[in-house]
């Protein structure tokens, strides 16, 4: 409680300081503020985007260049106001932030980070060609913004509305990272398989924070039109969007606060710089500049890609929240009757270019019972689970769930439809606490967007599903520290982790990939009685397993694959005794 | 004497411990293999072993400790593994894969030469297919050019990781009689399998692989009788 | 447009999209051995054009120092490394090759600088000292993140890139500069007057494309680097050093980076920016190529070249929209047929 207590006067000492800092600050140290705050805004759009998305773009210039533009361009030629223009600046740039992200946002990787440099160079390039822009001299004698009456041309003036739009921002993405959709965003990260896993539309979610982040550059380019009063290319080049990544991770890419600090310390950098440079070198000071400044980014990506945000949060002293007030948990879909087909798979065939990795294979899971498919390595097991879980699709047969054809369905829809799965090689996130991965596995369950998450209309929903993680944490025996971060736990309860996650979908189906691959004994023994009680509650579970030990104890019925077929199906007692069996396992050839 | 000597040999990733403290000889000219189901930590051996994971404890080859060295420097030596995944190059021929296979011997051209025919002699299937792109080749042949390729390195120790996996009964007997075979050539082989009958009946003596830890070892032709080995693969209960 | 334009219009887009050939080839050959994006690769062209007109004009060329202060720098970390592994009988040899070899063609040219030489003989000094570079910035920049994902290798290279060209305008002036012609020859193809340079550009392309396939099919060496690229554990089994088939890959990709840059300079004027923008072109091809295949990167760059040429005849304030603006749809349908791709960014 000290902590939290001590937290909010430090935000608030901060806060005050800012707003003394004009009548304390030399009018420099004001300007250089302003910069620091407009740059931090455009940081802390990246911080979305890089840090806590995994998308890295080098593009944020233009979208503060359209922004720029277009309110120099309502106010100098159409003598608007500086309101209007920030209207036509919000709502082109999100008109192309949202057409742009809807074209690169598909690549992958590096693809999609030279694709920003793509259109980040040929936006540039239209601002210098545009007709009715000023071409490469830009237009001149925009005015200052007007709140009520007074004018914001002085710097000390203009400051209060910069600082305080970022702090507006800063809690808004604050809100929005502790919400349904900001652990979205930041799931983004564990590929595209575990996101689509837990019914969450990786494209969409990847396409708002690309428009959020290009909204934050917008407000950072209307107040730079109106602040510099002047507006030409030069400043929206591809340069500065390096400068902005730099920021963004040298402050700490995936920390709001980092968007400050790097801003920050580049912009006081960049001034020391140009202060001291002339002095070494008098005669080369502003190309050694950029050398410099490049130089120091690399030494940076070299041996501190972290940043500087968590170096320093490790310094301090941790102290874990409160656990979570009981609330009433989120409300569970009905379980099918027992005993009735759930999952039917007929025929599955698929192939991979000519080899057949699996070949009409058939199989039937009944609600309420616990099937083992099982079969030595290259045996298939593993691309039937991906055409039950709709990772792949199969080149011909259907697959059925709950009387419904699901064969063509996308990865998400199956998910939605009740059919949770974990991963042979655990997909967590590794910098969310246990808590937060758990409620990942809620999303379908719940339904807050983005403006709710930001605007914490979110809270009442938030703690069902918070109590649902709770649960299923206490279920599967992880609640002793719900704030840990998953990448701190073994091997062994990062699986349990991963079923957890599973759990808190509420789903009719369990799919589990390996559950007890790299398990000490204990741990299985403990993973085997977790899933027998599974199976009491009336939960329905596909497993694929090596494990045969595991396999027999466990399950009711065990499917048998074998170079992409099915070899025999049957109870564990008929399969172990099976002199096929045996053959497969122990190897065929004697 | 052993020519492969490991000792106490650990490898973490993160936080969980892939291979726990295993200890093993590979005597000169033996096939030694290594079982055990998978997950069992026998790739990561094969492949610290290597020098391509960093890892805990001692490895000594011929008397030499090469636990700091390089991976190229252990190839240098002798050293030679055959991945799980073969990591044949599927877009150059076959004989462009023997080819570089001897890139450790390449400026003595009439050794290239003589170990390529070699190479053909025991694998005549890959003879009749030395401008075949290596991509295009069946399940068995990839696995005889990776055995082949790695030959035309002079290895004096082959570990072969899974050399049965993914391949139908037929190959794998073909596979193993070639395993055999090359106890003539002097290479002492370290197999690791999952193939347990196949990997014992080729081998001199064997270690039991589980979670980690070497379980039990012996004589190959006594383990494969052995009740607990059969425990560790059906499960038919401690 | 009339079919003499039309062909006009098609030599001069032939002309610079053999430029971006040898650029994008070199791109793609560093590419696949290192899987670093080298955005400074058009700088390595821009470079070498400078230092020509630098030795042209009897000036000490600034990138005799950077060769200089990079190979000491390399040195000097190298020496760290194999002093802390203990292998200190490995540093004459790192000596020799990260200290000595690129510092010979500095000393030439230091020691030349100012004296009238024959124009083949600026060219191959210019070409000696600009090979260096790129190995060196591999060995000081590139190695310690080697197991770095593309993303951060493309991040550091783009960072690399506004360091040199920091670093150009230092050593090289704000002014473009235009080197003399190596002939005078102009003959008429089709109504349409095709200049000697034109021709040997052309050549240039055609040769040194030639030299490329031959290399890759024909030498052991070819063989490692091609190997590399596609099973880079696989090359390390055999005992290919990965860092060396990159150190390959950089100076076969210089050479060509430089001899484009020596080619281009009589026709276009260079300023110490112009590596970045003939570099994104040529960039453009390789992309076209997958970043993989060299005959399709070829194409592809010809391609941009002509693109080039006919969009600036009908729009020339919007010729390099059109240019960037094509590579979205290129990288869209890269984006699909590529196989490596990055499904987990794990930190």
């Amino acid at each position: 409680m000290t902590s939290r207590r001590m937290q909010v006067s430090a935000l608030a000492v901060g806060v005050l300081l800012l707003i003394a800092a004009p009548w304390v600050l030399a009018p420099f140290s004001i300007t250089l503020m302003n910069y620091i705050g407009l740059y931090a805004l455009v940081a802390l759009g990246l911080v979305l985007l890089t840090g806590v998305g995994g998308m890295v773009s080098f593009g944020q210039t233009a979208f503060m260049g359209i922004a720029a533009y277009s309110t120099a361009w309502m106010t100098t030629v159409m003598h608007g106001s500086p309101w209007l223009g920030l209207v036509l600046a919000l709502v082109l740039t999100a008109l192309v932030a949202a057409i742009l992200g809807a074209v690169t946002l598909r690549l992958k990787g590096h693809f999609l980070s030279l694709g920003t440099i793509a259109w980040g160079l040929a936006i540039y390039f239209s601002f210098g060609n545009l007709p009715g822009l000023g071409q490469n001299t830009g237009l001149p004698d925009v005015p200052p913004i007007t709140i009520a009456g007074i004018s914001l041309e002085a710097s000390g003036r203009i400051y209060f509305l910069i600082w305080f739009l970022l702090l507006v921002a800063i809690w808004l993405s604050h809100n929005l990272l502790g919400s349904r959709m900001g652990r979205a965003m930041q799931a983004l990260r564990g590929g595209t398989s575990m996101v689509e896993s837990l019914g969450i539309n990786a494209f969409g979610v990847k396409l708002v924070t690309f428009v959020i982040a290009a909204m934050m550059a917008a407000f950072a380019g209307w107040i730079y039109a109106h602040m510099i009063r002047y507006v030409n290319p030069t400043p929206f080049d591809v340069t500065m969007g390096i400068e902005f990544l730099m920021m963004a991770m040298v402050g700490g890419s995936g920390y709001l606060s980092g968007a400050i600090v790097g801003a920050a310390l580049i912009t006081l950098l960049q001034n020391s710089l140009q202060d001291w440079l002339p002095v070494v070198f008098p005669k080369s000071a502003g190309q050694l500049e950029v050398v410099v400044f490049s130089a120091l980014f690399i030494l940076f990506l070299q041996y501190a890609r972290e940043g500087i945000v968590p170096f320093v949060a490790g310094l301090l002293p941790k102290q874990a929240p409160p656990r979570p007030a009981r609330a009433e948990p989120l409300a569970r879909r009905s379980q099918p009757t027992p005993g009735l087909p759930l999952l039917s798979v007929e025929a599955a065939t698929r192939r991979f270019g000519g080899l057949v990795a699996v070949d009409e294979v058939s199989f039937e899971l009944k609600s309420g019972e616990i099937l083992g498919l099982i079969g030595p390595n290259g045996a298939g097991k593993s691309t039937m689970f991906n055409l039950v879980t709709g990772a792949l699709r199969p080149s011909a047969g259907t697959i059925r769930f709950a009387g419904q054809d699901i064969t063509p369905a996308a990865q998400r829809k199956i998910a939605q439809a009740g059919i949770a799965r974990t991963f042979q090689h655990v997909k967590l996130r590794p910098r969310m606490t246990l808590l937060d991965n758990v409620m990942l596995g809620t999303h379908t369950r719940t339904k807050a967007s983005f403006l709710a998450g930001m605007l914490r209309l979110d809270r009442a929903e938030e703690a069902r599903a918070r109590q649902v993680a709770m649960d299923d944490l206490a279920r599967v025996g992880l609640d002793a520290d719900p704030y840990e971060l998953a990448g701190n736990l073994p091997l062994g309860n990062q699986r349990v982790l991963e079923i957890a996650r599973a759990l808190a979908a509420d789903p009719v189906l369990l799919v589990l990939d390996e559950p007890a691959a790299g398990l000490r004994r204990q741990e299985k023994l403990r993973l085997a009685e977790l899933l027998a009680n599974l199976r009491k509650e009336g939960l329905t579970i596909l497993i694929v397993e090596h494990d045969m030990e595991f396999v027999m104890n466990l399950v009711d019925r065990i499917v048998v694959m074998e170079f992409g077929r099915k070899l025999c199906e049957g109870t564990p007692a008929e399969i172990r005794a099976d002199t096929r069996v045996q053959e497969a396992y122990l190897g065929g050839v004697a | 004497m052993a020519l492969l000597e490991i000792d106490n040999l650990t490898v973490s990733y993160g936080k969980a411990e892939a291979v726990r403290g295993v200890s093993l000889n590979v005597e000169t000219g033996r096939i030694v293999t290594v079982i055990g189901p998978n997950g069992a930590g026998k790739t990561s051996l094969l492949t610290a072993a290597m020098g391509l994971l960093r890892a805990g404890g001692t490895l000594r080859f011929d008397g030499e400790d090469i636990s700091q060295l390089e991976t190229e420097k252990r190839i240098e030596m002798g050293l030679c593994l055959v991945p799980e995944k073969r990591e044949l190059f599927a877009d150059m021929s076959v004989y462009d894969n023997l080819l570089l296979g001897g890139f450790i011997g390449r400026h003595d051209r009439a050794r290239v030469r003589s170990d390529m025919d070699a190479v053909f002699d025991r694998f005549p299937r890959l003879a009749e297919r030395r401008t075949q792109k290596a991509g295009t080749l069946s399940g068995g042949e990839r696995q005889m050019l990776a055995l082949g390729r790695a030959l035309m390195g002079r290895p004096r120790l082959l570990m072969l990781d899974e050399p049965s996996l993914g391949l139908a009964p037929l190959i794998i007997r073909e596979i193993f009689h070639i395993i055999s075979s090359l106890r003539e050539t002097g290479v002492s082989i370290l197999l690791v399998e999952q193939n347990a009958r196949a990997a014992l009946e080729t081998a001199d003596f064997g270690y039991v692989m589980e979670t980690g830890e070497i379980g039990h070892s012996g004589p190959a032709e006594g383990l494969i009788h052995d009740p607990r080995l059969i425990a560790t693969y059906l499960g038919a209960g401690h | 447009m009339t079919a003499q334009i039309a062909a006009f219009l098609t030599v001069d887009g032939v002309t610079t999209g053999s430029i971006y050939v040898l650029i994008a080839l070199g791109f793609v050959l560093i590419f696949a051995v290192t899987r670093v994006i080298f955005v400074p690769f058009g700088d390595i062209a821009a470079f070498t054009a400078l230092t020509l007109s630098a030795l042209q004009t009897k000036h000490l060329p600034g990138t005799v120092g950077l060769v200089a202060a990079l190979a000491a720098l390399a040195t000097l970390l190298e020496v760290i490394r194999l002093a802390r592994a203990r292998r200190p009988g490995q540093i004459p040899r790192a000596l020799l090759f990260y200290l000595v070899l690129p510092l010979i063609p500095a000393a030439a040219v230091w020691a030349t600088a100012g004296m009238t030489l024959p124009l083949p003989v600026t060219i191959i000094l210019a070409l000696a000292l600009i090979l260096p570079i790129a190995p060196l910035l591999d060995r000081v920049v590139f190695r310690p993140i080697a197991d770095g994902t593309v993303l951060l290798l493309l991040t550091v290279s783009v960072a690399l890139h506004f360091a040199l060209v920091g670093l150009g305008l230092l050593f090289f002036g704000p002014e473009g500069v235009r080197t003399e012609p190596m002939s005078d020859y102009m003959v008429m193809v089709a109504g349409v007057p095709v200049s000697g340079q034109t021709l040997m550009i052309m050549a240039a392309a055609v040769i040194f494309s030639g030299l490329l396939f031959l290399f890759f099919e024909f030498t052991i060496t070819g063989k490692s680097l091609h190997a590399t690229a596609v099973n880079r554990t696989g090359a390390r089994l055999m005992g290919i050093r990965p860092e060396r088939a990159g150190t390959i890959a950089y100076l076969l990709g210089s050479l060509l980076a430089g001899i484009s840059g020596i080619l281009i300079s009589p026709v276009n004027t260079i300023f110490y920016d112009s590596g970045f923008l003939i570099g994104l072109k040529a960039f453009v091809g390789a992309i076209i190529g997958g970043l993989v295949s060299f005959p399709v990167t070829a194409i592809g760059a010809l391609f941009v070249g002509i693109l080039e040429s006919f969009a600036a005849f009908q729009n020339s304030a919007f010729k390099e929209v059109i240019v960037f603006g094509v590579l979205i749809p290129v990288l869209m349908w890269r984006s699909y047929t590529f196989a490596h791709s990055e499904e987990d960014i794990d930190e």
